[in-house]
């Protein structure tokens, strides 16, 4: 509740539509113009328009088949190798059209990481899982390796437990450990942006609360994006919360606001738990 | 108007306790609303069996907001309520921590009733007290109403009453002075009057608060503190 002793309002402002404070908001990362996609004949997002803000986690959250997560995966063109799929509309990247003939996407998906449900390390050692977006890249000096792969350890929150045994498998690790390898791997080559795809849905409760701890301090550097079914999850880490019903999105505000206040019934009735 | 409200959801547990916890504020409130209205009655009728019916009674309301509580810590607990549930049960434990204090307050008023009855009572001393009790009684049996009903709109005409009963209490006062001033004899009696009167101001305090949870509820805004309810017409 944040009340303001020199506030003065009328019953009207009161009201649920009232706009809500857009005073010092922060930069835009990510722009959603007019975005339609379709499956085939399926047309599963409808004129999406969004603004997600840098350095800030945003949060997508929806009953399944809302098309969250097809959202997420068109912010680094993971879309674009599913058979079928067609869009319309523009996704800006720092003001530049991501889906234009130019763009490269190998260089997109290096500034637009990924994290997926089920944690992926390559069967590989934890070292050179973490090192294998900067091979890609051409990095072969063993010291800038060495140096780049402890930060990444140390930014996925992961150093302390991994370092004395970094040329083990990876394969090896716990669920959670690997799902923050794979974080490792992603902020290793200094993305700008992380999708989390629910990053830690396979996890249990501790090993959620480390991802996002991890979250949190990683927001500093990155602007985030995850996907989640867990409200509370989405209520804990995120700043903004889209909620996206049937392909549309239906509100999005500060989480603050969609947690204690929506200003739409069917936000409202999902967060509750009510019938739609 | 309720049943919107707390209902239609996939649990049908949760609608039960939603409800429950509901109907357990508007019995307390049912209770400390005749404890109010036994005090002011006990007061000006020198009634000191009512009076102690009062005091022995404050314990119950006591017992209701503590178990009324731990349903609240019980559903915050497993539930996790977002929204309109979440403000439901943060109005409700706000509104019967002022109910216990109104319980408290009746209690003070019957307890100044008892005393008084072991001294003379000149029957023109009590017509301004036993006002300013029904002043107070309205506005809490309407804070109640506007909480049963959920009404923001009603709730904050209902704060409005409460400038009427400030105005009420400080004629109380000057008359009081007055009879102090006329007659030192009186001052005894005319000492315990002021606390009676000094509680149920208090009272008309606690069952504005009551209208701004419900505001609060209906509206997800603060409303405290704000011009909005701190008016003087």
């Amino acid at each position: 509740m944040n009340a303001n002793p020199t506030h003065s309002i009328s019953m009207e402002a009161l009201g649920k539509n009232a706009p809500t404070d857009t005073a010092a908001a922060p930069q835009t990362c990510l722009e959603v113009r007019n975005l339609n996609l379709y499956y085939g004949e399926t047309h599963a997002l409808h004129d999406i328009q969004l603004a997600i803000p840098r350095r800030q986690v945003t949060a997508f959250i929806g009953p399944s088949g809302c098309g969250k997560s097809t959202l997420l995966r068109c912010f680094n063109r993971m879309n674009d190798l599913v058979d079928g799929v067609r869009m319309d509309g523009q996704i800006l990247l720092d003001g530049e059209d991501i889906y234009h003939p130019d763009v490269n996407v190998v260089d997109l998906r290096r500034r637009v990481g990924m994290v997926f449900q089920k944690p992926n390390p390559f069967p590989k050692t934890i070292y050179e899982n973490v090192a294998y977006g900067l091979r890609l890249q051409g990095i072969k000096k063993r010291h800038i390796l060495d140096e780049t792969v402890e930060k990444a350890l140390r930014r996925a929150a992961l150093w302390d437990e991994v370092k004395d045994r970094l040329h083990e498998n990876a394969l090896g690790m716990s669920g959670g450990q690997q799902q923050r390898l794979v974080i490792a791997r992603a902020i290793a080559v200094e993305p700008e942006v992380l999708l989390l795809d629910e990053p830690a849905s396979a996890l249990d409760p501790i090993s959620t609360l480390k991802i996002e701890e991890l979250i949190f301090e990683l927001k500093e550097r990155y602007t985030i994006i995850i996907v989640t079914h867990n409200m509370q999850q989405a209520a804990r880490v995120s700043d903004y919360t889209a909620f996206l019903f049937m392909g549309r999105l239906i509100e999005y505000d500060k989480t603050n606001t969609i947690f204690t206040n929506p200003a739409q019934k069917q936000t409202e009735d999902y967060i509750t738990g009510r019938y739609g | 108007m309720s049943e919107n409200l707390f209902g239609q959801h996939i649990s049908k547990q949760f609608n039960a306790e939603l409800e429950d916890i509901r109907n357990r504020v508007l019995t307390m409130g049912g209770l400390v609303e005749q404890q109010v209205l036994d005090a002011v009655k006990a007061l000006a009728e020198g009634d000191l069996l009512l009076a102690e019916k009062v005091i022995e009674r404050d314990h119950e309301v006591n017992a209701m907001e503590v178990a009324i509580d731990e349903e609240c810590t019980q559903v915050l607990a497993r539930r996790q309520p977002a929204a309109s549930d979440l403000r439901l049960v943060v109005a409700v434990i706000k509104t019967i921590t002022d109910l216990e204090r109104i319980g408290d307050q009746a209690e003070k008023v019957a307890r100044m009733g008892a005393h008084l009855t072991k001294i003379p009572r000149p029957e023109n001393q009590y017509i301004e007290i036993q006002h300013l009790g029904e002043l107070v009684h309205r506005i809490l049996h309407n804070a109640l109403d506007v909480f049963a009903r959920m009404e923001s709109q009603a709730a904050l005409e209902v704060t409005q009453e409460d400038a009427r009963i400030d105005r009420e209490y400080e004629a109380t006062m000057r008359q009081l002075v007055t009879f102090m001033m006329e007659d030192p004899r009186t001052i005894k009696r005319s000492l315990d009057i002021m606390w009676a009167a000094r509680a149920l101001e208090r009272i008309g305090d606690h069952a504005k608060n009551i209208c701004e949870y419900v505001i609060y509820f209906v509206e997800g805004k603060d409303v405290r503190h704000t011009e909005l309810v701190t008016r003087r017409d």
